[in-house]
């Protein structure tokens, strides 16, 4: 009989299942401790499931509120967790996150990535995430004394890590994959991400603010890594002049493609014209939203005169609800966004340090003493494209008849559940 | 829980080896408290300079009843200890794991709140 009945239920069906996962990893973590490999923390990833299950028993969850643990000269980047059943199931009496910071884009080399996982087999549970909401990579359950030699470590590897960041203080930086991958890029994310993260070193690492303060790097108005939703400071790729038409390729996409339909009359401005011959688009009225490069790669492209929209305020759904970033500078040129956004961020965060109420983000911060008083903290002049939340629906509507049941739903269905 | 022995006394500490009780603090719980490596990995040895932060500290808890935030924290050691050590690189080289985990710990002041 299965010590872990109830989540073992987790495990049926055809979609993925973390317990299954879990299982996989303690397996693992299990086979190296008896090949006689040094992994401290060999039964940590099954005691998470003996937790869980008591958890389902008695409907409480079992893990205390966050403690405080850290390594040397940081204030942040791990986030202590323990265990109110340490003496029945010690596997996971402490069950510390570490925090790690991702490469830009999240490129690894496997030679990377088999670094990082044999760090954390040895010194923690061996279960991670892939990544955290941030964009870090989270290594799941540790213990207090093996949280400096893991650090330690991971920063001797040959291609070393760092800790991320956790706290009030400035989050992982983190970019959509930019010019390395997609040719709409707009500028390169993954170098100012890089930059930035750089140069901030002691915001990211040490915890001084009132709350949390997160950049988010997409190139285009595609917007991967939803700045515009998620993050304090969001730099979205644009460009100034006009949508390069290349109309031999216009032509060959009409031969299959409804372009008044597809195309025309989903512009959101009305911006586009095609007589079945020339496509015109008056660039004036165009506002970026990327839908007609996005339905004709071949035969649209993003100007020459390229940079970045730098927004400010976005937030998760808290006290009061999601908020879309508010426009603050329309235009940088790609060359000059890096110094830019250093120059801003340092205006912005005096301003917000010194006003900011505990656990209030610069958002609530802007609501509660006005976009003006902000702009002026800023120096910024006030300027009608100062558009406020310029995309603020984050939810995509279909029509149920364009919905083809999941797997899920099949299963739902073969079981007699719906 | 575990505990701490000064001059044949058991003090509480939480998991993260702060003082369960404030009051229980004195000049000699701080250097047992800077001594224990069991929460941190290393001792902190404790000069003046530490001694100052620690008493900015304390007084700032008993008149207020909570930690400082930290920019305020580094603020008022600017005002008052002059701006070499107005700042959070020098009181990350006096308390390596930062003013929340060492700094308040061996103050003695209740585990700051707050999580992730
Ligand atoms: S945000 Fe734009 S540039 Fe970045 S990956 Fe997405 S589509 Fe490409
Ligand atoms: S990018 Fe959007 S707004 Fe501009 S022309 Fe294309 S569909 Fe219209």
């Amino acid at each position: 009989m299965s010590e872990t009945p109830l989540v073992d239920e987790l495990e049926k069906g055809p979609w993925p299942s973390f317990v299954k996962e879990i299982k996989k990893t303690a397996e693992m973590m299990e086979k190296a401790k008896a090949e006689g490999k040094d992994v401290k923390l060999p039964e940590t990833a099954m005691g998470v499931l003996k937790q869980l299950e008591r958890s389902y028993e008695d409907k409480v969850t079992h893990w205390k509120h966050g403690g405080i643990v850290s390594v040397f000269g940081y204030g942040g980047g791990v986030i202590g967790r323990y265990s109110d059943l340490g003496d029945e199931i010690p596997e996971v009496h402490h069950f510390h996150t570490m925090r790690i910071n991702m490469p830009a884009g999240w490129f690894y080399s496997t030679k990377a990535l088999r670094g990082i996982c044999d760090v954390w087999e040895k010194w923690g549970s061996g279960l991670t995430n892939f990544h955290g909401s941030t964009g870090d990579i989270i290594f799941l359950g540790t213990r207090t004394e093996y949280l400096q030699p893991c650090f330690d470590d991971l920063a001797h590897l040959e291609i070393p890590f760092d800790l991320g960041g956790s706290g009030s203080a400035l989050r992982t930086p983190s970019a959509c994959m930019g010019p390395a991958l997609c040719e709409w890029a707009c500028y390169d994310t993954l170098d100012i991400c890089y930059r930035i993260t750089h140069e901030f070193q002691d915001e990211l690492h040490r915890p001084m603010w009132p709350y949390k303060f997160k950049f988010k790097f997409s190139g285009c108005p595609n917007d991967c890594v939803a700045a515009k939703l998620r993050a304090d400071c969001s730099i979205v790729g644009t460009w100034r002049d006009e949508i390069k038409i290349d109309q031999e390729a216009v032509k060959e996409y009409a031969k299959w493609m409804d372009i008044e339909n597809e195309v025309v009359k989903l512009c959101p401005t009305g911006a586009i014209s095609w007589d079945g011959n020339e496509l015109k688009i008056d660039n004036k009225n165009c506002v970026r939203c990327m839908h007609c490069i996005n339905k004709m790669p071949k035969a649209l492209r993003p100007g020459d005169e390229r940079g970045a929209t730098i927004l400010i305020g976005a937030k998760a759904p808290m006290v009061d609800g999601a908020v879309a970033s508010w426009v603050i500078i329309p235009f940088v040129p790609a060359d000059e966004i890096f110094d830019t956004l250093t120059d801003l961020a340092e205006k912005i965060w005096e301003w917000w340090d010194e006003n900011g109420k505990y656990r209030e983000r610069v958002a609530e911060l802007i609501w509660r003493l006005g976009m003006r008083e902000f702009l002026k903290a800023v120096e910024l002049e006030a300027d009608v494209r100062m558009v406020k939340a310029p995309r603020n629906n984050p939810f995509m509507f279909f029509d149920k008849e364009e919905l083809k049941p999941s797997k899920y739903v099949e299963e739902l269905e073969k079981r007699g559940l719906r | 829980m575990p505990y701490i022995e000064v001059k044949g006394k058991k003090l509480e500490l939480d998991e993260d080896g702060f003082l369960q009780d404030w009051q229980q603090w004195d000049e000699d719980v701080a250097r047992a408290l800077a001594a224990d490596d069991r929460f941190t990995g290393a001792k902190v040895e404790l000069t003046d300079e530490h001694w100052e932060i620690i008493r900015f500290l304390r007084n700032y808890f008993e008149k207020y009843g909570v930690a400082p935030p930290i920019r305020q924290l580094v603020k008022e050691v600017k005002k008052a200890l002059g701006p070499e050590k107005g700042n959070l690189q020098y009181l990350y080289k006096l308390f390596p794991q930062g003013p929340a985990k060492d700094a308040c710990r061996i103050a003695g002041l209740p585990k700051p709140t707050g999580c992730v």
